[in-house]
């Protein structure tokens, strides 16, 4: 049984980091903000998932599972939400561009 | 494994410190100084300080961002390069560093149990803490209780940046701009995007809850009042930045604030006065219950209530100081 | 453990040159304030690195379990109050940025010392 365990948890460890590392080279390889910010979110959230899946299955039936399982609910709440409003703040500042002059720099 | 691991989140801080004083964008170096403070408080974990590790996220990661970005958002985004020669300044640091890379070669290696530091008072702490205090924290019993002097001075610390963050940027306003309406322009926030609104408003009070948990948790684990205050400090900020700053200071008006930065300092000093009144020394806070080890509980549940209370307060009236400044000088 | 024997104290040296170099060789304000803020980190990691015991764990101590080795405590309570402190200062230092910006309409060092020179 453990040995099962250990089994599914070292699956989900890859399967996360490999997601994560193929969304962190899709950030450093797309080509404009928004592709880029599709890489990394998308992947963010399912390695988030993957990665503390294994932890949890690691832990076993304790508090530290509860515990986890609150810090991914709160990932998978907030990190869509700061991707969406990253993209929203620049497409405001794309139409804020078109329309004015260049802000001044110090 | 650890070690691996180790090795590869102090390297990742010096690339990111190298990246920070590289950029010319001040947006991107306050971003990158904020996963420069996350790698940090990993590192911590990993050196079996998890109190700290906690600080330095909520404080470093999150506050200081906040108050770079509204610094940032008043004065310029962008820093010209230097036309100077830095022939100058790269000779007299890598002075310092070889002479402070000499010094490093004395230092026992990591670790060492027979290291100095570890010798005199830190085995007293961890052996006379569960007879004396008896809460299983030994640094916030440290904190709280041995070190309570300490503690209190740096309230006080905290106490004097809030007034003089308020001093200088509460004078010479614009006439008319002391606090704007909450449906002026500028103050809107994020008010007409669905979507961070309605997550926010699910999350605030789950992070307000878990910086009270934090704060009463502090002696059963890593915890106390400054975690918990830079904790829901955050969540009134993030109030402030979905739904204007007009709506959280309506929530929290400038009075109420100002009274809880003065009343946890206060806090902080009346249970040290009470100690002396029942017979004992400032501070001391065996005197506190019938039987000392209960006094002293008591004792540290107020002060980090102090502590806390402070902490909230302070930074809370720095942020309204910066978010209420008006850029358009 | 021996590996990271001195890798620690490098890496603190490192970041506190850097830190420094930031502070004395940009002009630029923020970027001092900034530079700082790396300077008090490295001081923050020097500490921290000395509190490691090999094999212990983190000073809380757990009911019922003896023979545990614990990490120093005192370097730790030393550090959280450095650490909001610094955030004190920085906080502060931010403030008079901003006021030197309205005041002299820009935060580059050398111009707002030719400025006073001129004035």
């Amino acid at each position: 049984m453990n040995l099962a365990l250990d089994i599914a948890s070292w699956v989900l460890f890859g399967i996360g980091s490999l997601v994560l590392f193929i969304g962190a080279i899709g950030v450093l390889r797309m080509p404009t903000l928004y592709t880029r910010m599709h890489a990394a979110s998308l992947t963010d959230s399912l390695g988030a998932i993957a990665v503390l899946g294994g932890i949890m299955l690691q832990a076993g039936w304790s508090l530290a599972a509860l515990k986890l399982l609150a810090i991914l609910l709160f990932l998978l709440l907030t990190s869509p939400t700061s991707s969406y409003a990253l993209a929203n703040a620049a497409v405001l500042a794309e139409k804020r561009d078109a329309e004015s002059a260049p802000e001044p720099s110090a | 494994m650890t070690i691996l691991f180790a090795l590869f989140l102090l390297t990742m801080l010096v690339i990111t410190a190298v990246a920070i004083v590289q950029t010319t964008d001040l947006f991107a170096a306050v971003m990158l100084l904020g996963i420069f403070s996350l790698l940090m408080a990993a590192n911590f974990f990993v050196l079996d300080a998890a109190d700290v590790a906690l600080t330095e996220a909520a404080v470093g990661a999150g506050i200081s961002t906040v108050l770079f970005l509204g610094a940032l958002a008043l004065t310029a985004a962008r820093e010209r390069p230097a036309a100077d020669r830095p022939w100058l300044p790269l000779l007299v640091v890598l002075v310092t560093a070889a002479t402070v890379v000499y010094a490093t070669f004395d230092k026992p290696a990591l670790g060492d149990p027979n290291a100095p530091v570890h010798q005199h008072v830190a085995p007293w702490y961890l052996s006379e803490t569960p007879r004396l205090i008896d809460i299983p924290n030994v640094v916030t019993a440290v904190l709280g209780s041995y070190r309570g002097y300490d503690t209190l001075g740096e309230v006080f610390v905290v106490f004097a940046a809030a007034i003089g963050v308020l001093f200088v940027l509460s004078g010479d306003r614009p006439v008319g701009d002391v606090i704007r309406p909450a449906d002026a322009p500028t103050t809107r926030g994020l008010k007409h995007h669905l979507i961070p609104r309605i997550v926010g408003k699910l999350l605030i009070p789950f992070i307000i809850l878990f910086g009270l948990y934090v704060q009463f948790h502090g002696e059963y684990g890593p915890g106390g009042g400054f975690q918990a205050g830079a904790i829901i400090a955050a969540g009134v900020i993030l109030y402030a930045l979905l739904q204007g700053e007009g709506r959280a200071l309506a929530a929290l008006p400038e009075p109420v604030l100002k009274a809880l930065v003065a009343g946890g300092a206060l806090l902080y000093t009346l249970v040290g006065v009470v100690c002396m009144f029942l017979g004992g020394n400032f501070l001391e806070y065996s005197v506190l219950a019938a039987d000392s080890v209960t006094g002293q509980q008591v004792g540290i549940i107020l002060i980090e209530a102090g502590v806390g209370v402070a902490v909230t307060g302070v930074l809370l009236c720095i942020f309204h100081a910066f978010a209420a400044r008006d850029p358009a000088h | 453990m021996e590996l990271l024997g001195l890798y620690n104290y490098w890496v603190f040296v490192a970041l506190l040159m850097i830190g420094f170099y930031a502070v004395i060789a940009k002009s630029n304000l923020v970027k001092k304030l900034i530079g700082l803020s790396i300077f008090q980190a490295a001081v923050f990691l020097l500490y921290i690195s000395m509190d490691k015991v090999e094999g212990g764990t983190a000073p809380i101590i757990q009911a019922g379990v003896v023979d545990q080795v614990y990490s120093n405590p005192l370097p730790q309570v030393l550090i959280l109050t450095a650490i909001v402190v610094g955030i004190s200062t920085t906080a502060l230092g931010l403030a008079i940025v901003v006021r030197i910006k309205e005041a002299y309409g820009t935060i580059k060092e050398h111009e707002v010392s030719a400025m006073d020179r001129e004035a």
